[in-house]
């Protein structure tokens, strides 16, 4: 670490246009224009040098002050420089000050007359003002001038002994520029350096370990006998000083401790387990039984020490710990560094830059670090482009199987921004969440491919460029994807993107089999006017065809190829050569081409879609090298970690002395105390910690206090949840398990099934557990995929045979919220964990819930989108044959949550053929849909054979109205309007719920929001079993479990918006019904009421 | 900052946020010596920030950064001293070391004399949040500091307390505060430095939920076909506790197309900057029976297609005598100095990064 030319410029930007302002008033009138601005200048500094000659200080002060403004205005004052140097033994200080600045400033250029100046400053030395002692001592390191280099060590030599520990600090400062001056006086510098580090003044330490780390950092050996007394004294030293330090201490902690991470690797689980809930006193102690490894006391003194610092006001300071931490603490305890950091995010933009720069290398290695601020990194529309990037790269980073669904919303606006490179970054960051996330991957497709119809040609390029890569890591079965691709090449123009398409068609020609040719002949037509990267392309897509397709494409390859041959690019033109003699079969061609359909047609390889903070994290977090990732000058490489940990007792024998002079300060030390403290390591960590704290200023007894403090901070609800939401880590598997095994010894997250097995009783408190660990999660989960429900009927199949029927929906309800656990991970990941097992009411039935209910002792509500207890199968008529000309259309609602999208509903749309020929090509056209209404067609039907009928499903966002969505249902050569139009009942999502929880929604929303109605409820509509059935069949609701007989209860929420939907079916005497529903959208409320109250009184 | 770009020069590797940090409290000395940081500052105070800078480093290393001390060693220029010092010729260089150097409270100077003495301390809390537009919240965080202005005689010894300290998350505080007491007792207990300086700044944690004291109901849309669209703003009150909400300010970059807007707000002024496309609405109060909005349609580039995305909305306001967190102090005591002071506490709250997405 060094600098020694931190020097400002801000002078220097106003250099030019002062120039100019200058000039013009040089060139005055009384002297010639021809030699004006020599004379003036001349005359200038003549009076200049009067008024430094006068007797009056106030006249010598005007012209250093006039001086130096010339020297800020980077003009040359250097001829000044005898008439200045007299007035260094000036007794006005402010004049000797400005003098000073001036011999900074020219000392070097004229060294003979510099040295006349020494002298004055070697009385300054000894003088009784350590102001004045101590500016001198500056003044004269900073002259370079090598002759005074003994002069100066000698003055060093004497500073540093002196009384005044601000003397000594500008002696530990002049030690570095001395240095610099002339590196040969190294050996004597170290002697120096030695004695000052063994300096008590914190004003002292910051400086003499900064000219430590410029003069001699392999020196490691210097510091052991310091080691403690800089830990302890770190709190006091002022902020500058902390920051050296603390880079220093972590490089020798480096070096000099054992790694504490070898022993989390092997414990990891049991650490994860058990440090959230026990302080680190206990830990340490868990630790010490289990394992063989303790970390080092002083390792232990040194992250407590700095721990405080965290809450430095000085940015610098905070960044510096993060990276001791990081480096250093054992890998559990580092989570303590991201609050601190996240609170950086505050500052100016600058400082954001770095720390975000800083968290994202961070957030690559340890996700759990930044989850539970996740939302501490959404972008802001008023960022500038530089964070924005940046906190996008990090929430790429934390993306994990829980939080994606929010992620990925939040990427939606963000891929609507106006700042387009934006923009485009979301547009990455969406591809590479898709790779990572599997479960996500079709949802990211789709939601690119909808992109591609944007209008913005960046957004639409960009999206190419990601599909292709996508495709590439999975080329399934996309082919509709490339062929919609291949449509949108007529529009696009951003070569790269075009390139990419092009690409595509090529690799994956024989799924579009129809196309490609067409392709082909399209852009042959337009070769010549392509970028090169298209030209390549095209060429490529053309041997690759010849290749695979030959009869069509024959002659449309050579033609490229005859283009190519003449372009006017070198690449291209080899290319064409290349692929001509590869693939054109000639006499001359030898045995490679027969190999051309593997050189071309070969498996490639998917990208890997990574993070460009990838290759960063070896730099040291919070260095300039790892922020510009390159080396920097200077920059140190932090050492790994050694294997064996040196003898701890070097650093013992100077405590021991250190010990005695703070004895001798402080007055009484106890004797035995120390003695038990030099006692080696053998000893209890903590004992030696508390004495090492009691040999600091500060009283052991406050120390205890202080990790009392953090453990009441971390049993208490809010902190420790943060805590333990930071370690959730990635796997949420881990720490369900961790979650489980709290809760039920032993069931584990992959014997759900096993589960079952169990009495009820048993699996209800593991699968309380279970969904404890989302209990946090909010009600407006969404995006559940297919795979989720097909489990859910699958679990639902390989479960034994539950005899009643109500058991039986219990228990598929409770599955629902345990697969979505595990397969999804739902939404919001705010910490709201309690510490206590929270049943979860709403997935357990009635009796077990009120067994549960005295259990709990704090409620977190747990609203979850649960699979539809009954899909009804009742049709509707989209085209009658007759009108469709023997073409039919039926739909019903499959309730199955939205597969395309999450605000969509999804329509199962039949379609038949009555007619005796095939139909062909039927799709959608012309969709008419009221504003903020978005459909998601079926994929075209190709042909329909007569008599046969296929079913397509299709998904509308409905936008919670019953308006119609008209559309155009197209085949070959006719188009039907046609119009979907969706009961109420359909725009609903059930959700689960305990009974607790829906008593306090619906608390929230009463008044406006609460529709009701009496209804003559028919008497063989009277049973719970009846009403739930003929209510299910109305409207998609989900049951929430009651206490009393008469009341029945049922939730949902609206598809589009995610509002809720609360029905209460209250069965009164003389077979009425109270009807309520409460909900905030109000109209749908309404028109809901209006088709249930039918439902309920027909017999 | 303020217009000006300040730059530091480094040879080797250095952390970046030392640099950054160290620069940004040059700026702040300066804005206490002069007032304003601005060029016409800087080039008119060429020899004082000379000093200043002079003392602040050495050889690349910050030497005294608090401007407490600074004002010792180089006293700040005022006209008053000008004038003294061009008659009596004395310097405004102190010629001793600040004693606060030396000893261990080195951000207060001794020998502070006043006749009134007072303690004022203000509680600012701001609120970032990010309402998406169905006008649920996606975060929401208040992020408060406390601000104080003590001028006592002497040496004071000052604690103060709060009601709820449990609100406070994470805290990072003016090195003036004693951390083992906060640690152990929750109590700030600081020697003060003389003057203006913030006392610590605060996270309310995010496990509490935020009340949005204020609502945008927004109606902005564009029409594909005309070059006209609809822009409808109302802001309204919500969770203010009883208090009224000054100082509203609404602002919001429109897309590159929009060429002029023709508005008519209820109250207030409004500016819509045609170069920059910003439109600013300066509302001030929201009385509750009368909601402030703002109408007009919006004309946009003739030929260009409607843009994507609606604007964002950035609003700003203020509610005096409130704290949104809730944070409360309880007392404060002072000891070590004999006479009574003045004690005040002023509650506020601000809107931070506030946005509206549309």
């Amino acid at each position: 670490m060094s600098g020694s030319g931190l020097s400002y410029s801000e002078q220097g930007a106003e250099v030019a246009p002062e120039l100019g302002q200058e000039a013009a008033p040089t060139t005055t009138p009384s002297a010639p224009a021809a030699f004006g601005l020599f004379s003036s200048d001349a005359k200038k500094n003549e009076d200049l040098k009067q008024m430094l000659e006068s007797s009056k200080d106030s006249a010598k002060l005007d012209a250093m002050k006039r001086i130096v403004g010339m020297i800020a205005k980077g003009r040359n004052a250097s001829e000044l420089f005898p008439a200045v140097v007299k007035n260094v033994a000036s007794k006005n200080i402010e004049i000797k000050k400005l003098v000073y600045v001036y011999l900074m400033r020219y000392a070097e250029e004229q060294q003979d007359l510099a040295l006349l100046s020494i002298s004055t400053f070697q009385r300054a030395l000894k003088d009784p003002n350590q102001l004045i002692r101590a500016s001198a001592l500056r003044v004269l390191s900073s002259i370079r001038v090598p002759i005074i280099v003994p002069i100066m060590m000698l003055a060093i030599k004497e500073a540093s002994s002196d009384l005044s520990p601000y003397v000594r600090k500008n002696a530990a400062h002049a030690i570095q520029k001395l240095y610099s001056l002339d590196p040969e006086q190294k050996e004597m510098l170290i002697e120096v350096i030695e004695k000052l580090l063994k300096d008590r003044s914190t004003l002292v330490a910051g400086s003499v370990v900064m000219a430590f780390e410029e003069v001699c950092p392999d020196r490691i050996d210097l510091i052991h006998k310091n080691y403690r007394k800089l830990c302890n004294l770190l709190v006091d030293v002022e902020e500058w000083g902390q920051v050296v330090i603390i880079h220093m201490l972590t490089r020798y902690a480096r070096t000099q401790f054992v790694s504490p991470w070898k022993d989390d690797e092997m414990v990891e689980e049991y650490s994860e387990n058990n440090f959230y809930e026990s302080d680190d006193e206990k830990k340490e102690k868990d630790r010490k039984v289990k394992n063989t490894y303790t970390m080092d006391p002083d390792h232990r003194l040194l992250l407590r020490n700095t721990k405080p610092l965290l809450q430095s006001r000085n940015a610098a300071v905070v960044m510096a710990v993060a990276q001791l931490y990081w480096h250093l603490a054992p890998k559990s305890e580092a989570g303590i560094v991201s609050k601190s950091l996240v609170r950086l995010l505050r500052s100016n933009r600058e400082v954001q830059y770095i720390v975000l720069q800083n968290i994202a290398t961070m957030s690559i290695q340890r996700k759990g670090m930044f989850e539970p601020y996740l939302k501490s990194f959404y972008v802001r529309s008023t960022d500038p482009t530089m964070i924005k990037t940046l906190k996008l790269e990090i929430l790429t980073n934390l993306a994990n199987e829980a939080n994606i669904s929010t992620l990925l919303r939040e990427f939606q606006t963000y891929v609507k921004s106006q700042d387009k490179q934006f923009a485009a970054a979301t547009i990455q960051a969406i591809g590479r969440c898709a790779t990572n996330i599997t479960e996500v991957t079709d949802t990211c497709l789709n939601g690119l491919v909808c992109l591609l119809s944007n209008r913005d040609e960046i957004v639409v390029a960009e999206s190419v460029v990601v599909i292709k890569k996508l495709l590439q890591t999975q080329p399934a079965h996309h082919g509709e994807i490339i062929k919609h691709m291949a449509k949108l090449l007529d529009n696009i123009t951003v070569p790269v993107a075009r390139a990419s398409i092009l690409w595509l068609i090529g690799e994956y020609c024989e799924r579009v089999p129809k196309i490609a040719p067409d392709v082909l002949r399209k852009t042959a037509k337009s070769f010549i006017n392509e970028d090169d990267l298209v030209k390549l392309q095209i060429l490529n897509l053309g041997a690759k065809l010849y290749l695979t397709n030959s009869k069509q494409t024959k002659l449309l390859t050579q033609y490229v190829l005859n283009l190519g041959k003449y372009d006017q690019s070198y690449d291209i033109r080899d290319r064409t050569r290349f692929i001509r003699q590869l693939i054109v079969p000639n006499e001359k061609s030898g045995a490679l081409s027969k190999y051309a359909k593997k050189i071309f047609l070969a498996q490639k390889p998917a990208p890997l879609l990574e993070s460009p903070f990838k290759d960063r994290d070896h730099f040291q977090l919070g260095t300039l090298s790892h922020t510009l990732n390159s080396r920097a000058t200077g920059y140190l490489e932090l050492s790994d970690w050694p294997e064996v940990a040196p003898d701890p007792s070097v650093r013992n024998v100077d405590v021991a002395e250190s010990a005695k002079e703070w004895t001798g300060i402080l007055g009484k030390m106890k004797k035995e105390k120390t003695e038990k403290f030099y006692s080696e390591s053998e000893e209890e960590e903590d004992e030696s910690a508390s004495a090492s704290a009691s040999e600091s200023e500060s009283s052991s007894e406050s120390e205890e206090e202080d990790e009392e403090e953090g453990n009441s901070d971390e049993s208490s609800g809010s902190s420790s949840s943060t805590e333990e939401s930071s370690d959730s880590e990635s796997d949420n598997k881990a720490s369900t398990t961790k979650k489980t095994s709290r809760a039920a010894d032993e069931s584990d997250a992959e014997n759900i099934k096993k589960k079952e097995k169990r009495t009820s009783e048993k699996r209800s408190a593991s699968s309380s557990s279970d969904t404890e660990s989302v209990s946090s999660e909010e009600g407006s989960s969404d995006s559940k995929s297919d795979s989720d429900s097909k489990s859910d009927s699958e679990s639902g199949k390989s479960k034994s045979a539950a005899s009643n029927k109500k058991e039986e929906k219990a228990v598929q309800d409770r599955k629902a919220p345990n697969k979505d656990v595990f397969l999804l991970d739902l939404d919001d990941f705010c910490p709201v964990t309690t510490p206590v097992v929270v049943p979860t009411a709403a997935v357990l039935s009635p009796s077990l819930t009120a067994d549960l209910e005295g259990l709990s002792l704090s409620s977190s509500s747990v609203i979850d989108v649960t699979k539809p207890v009954s899909v009804p199968t009742k049709t509707h008529e989209l085209l009658h044959r007759m009108s469709g000309k023997g073409l039919a259309a039926h739909y019903h609602f499959s309730r199955q949550p939205g597969i395309f999208g999450d605000r969509m509903v999804s329509v199962q749309v039949t379609i038949k053929n009555t007619t005796d020929q095939k139909i062909e090509n039927i799709h959608i056209e012309e969709k008419k849909l009221p504003s903020g209404m978005r459909m998601h067609e079926f994929t075209p039907i190709e042909c329909l054979e007569p008599a046969g009928s296929i079913t397509v499903s299709m998904g509308i966002d409905f936008c919670d109205s019953t308006q119609m969505a008209s559309f155009q249902l197209c085949t070959k050569d006719d188009r039907f309007n046609v119009n979907i139009q969706p009961p109420v009942g359909e725009l609903l999502l059930p959700v689960t719920m305990s009974e607790k929880d829906f008593k306090k929604e619906q608390g929230m929303l009463t008044g406006m929001n609460e529709t009701s109605a009496t209804i003559a409820v028919a008497p063989q509509n009277s049973t719970r079993l009846v009403i739930i059935e003929r209510v299910m069949k109305a409207a998609n609701l989900g049951v929430v479990p009651s206490g009393q007989d008469n009341i029945h209860r049922f939730a949902a929420k609206t598809v589009h918006s995610g509002s809720l939907m609360l029905v209460t079916v209250e069965l009164k005497e003389n077979s009425t019904a109270q009807l309520v529903i409460n909900t905030e959208k109000t109209v749908i409320g309404s028109v809901l009421l209006r088709e249930l109250k039918p439902v309920l009184s027909q017999g | 900052r303020h217009k000006i770009f300040f730059v530091a020069v480094i040879q080797s590797e250095v952390p970046p946020l030392f640099v950054i940090e160290f620069l940004h409290r040059v700026v702040d000395t300066f804005q206490d010596y002069f007032g304003v940081c601005s060029e016409v500052m800087i080039k008119d105070n060429v020899v004082v920030v000379y000093e200043v800078l002079e003392e602040m480093l050495d050889n690349g290393f910050p030497l005294a950064t608090e401007s407490n001390i600074l004002k010792e060693l180089i006293k700040p220029p005022t006209i008053l001293r000008t004038v003294v010092n061009t008659i009596t010729g004395s310097t405004n260089v102190g010629d001793q070391l600040p004693t606060g150097q030396l000893s261990v409270v080195p951000w207060r100077r001794t020998g502070v004399k006043y006749t009134n003495n007072e303690a004022y301390f203000d509680v600012v809390e701001e609120i970032d949040a990010i309402i998406d537009k169905s006008g649920s919240t996606i975060t929401a965080e208040i992020q408060g500091v406390i601000d104080a202005c003590v001028k006592l005689t002497g040496m004071p010894d000052l604690t103060l307390s709060f009601m709820n300290p449990r609100l406070l998350d994470d805290v990072s505080f003016h090195p003036c505060v004693r951390f083992k007491r906060w640690e152990s007792e929750r109590i700030l207990s600081f020697i003060p430095p003389d003057g203006n300086f913030r006392l610590l700044s605060y996270h309310v944690s995010a496990q509490n939920l935020v009340a949005i004291p204020v609502y945008v109901k927004h109606n902005i849309s564009f029409r594909d076909s005309s070059s006209l669209g609809r822009f409808e703003i109302t802001v309204g009150p919500k969770q203010t506790m009883g208090k009224t909400i000054e100082g509203v300010m609404v602002t919001s970059q429109m897309p590159k197309g929009v060429l002029n807007m023709t508005l008519t707000p209820s109250q207030g002024t409004h500016v819509f900057d045609p170069v920059t496309k910003l439109l600013s609405w300066d509302v001030g109060k929201i009385n509750p029976q009368k909601l402030p909005s703002l109408k007009g349609s919006v004309s946009l580039q003739a030929g260009t297609s409607k843009p994507d995305e609606n604007p964002t909305i950035n609003l700003q306001f203020k509610i005096q005598q409130l704290a949104i967190s809730g944070l409360k102090v309880n007392r404060l005591d002072m000891y070590g100095e004999k006479y009574k002071p003045f004690k005040g506490i002023k509650y506020m709250t601000k809107a931070g990064k506030f946005q509206v997405r549309t």
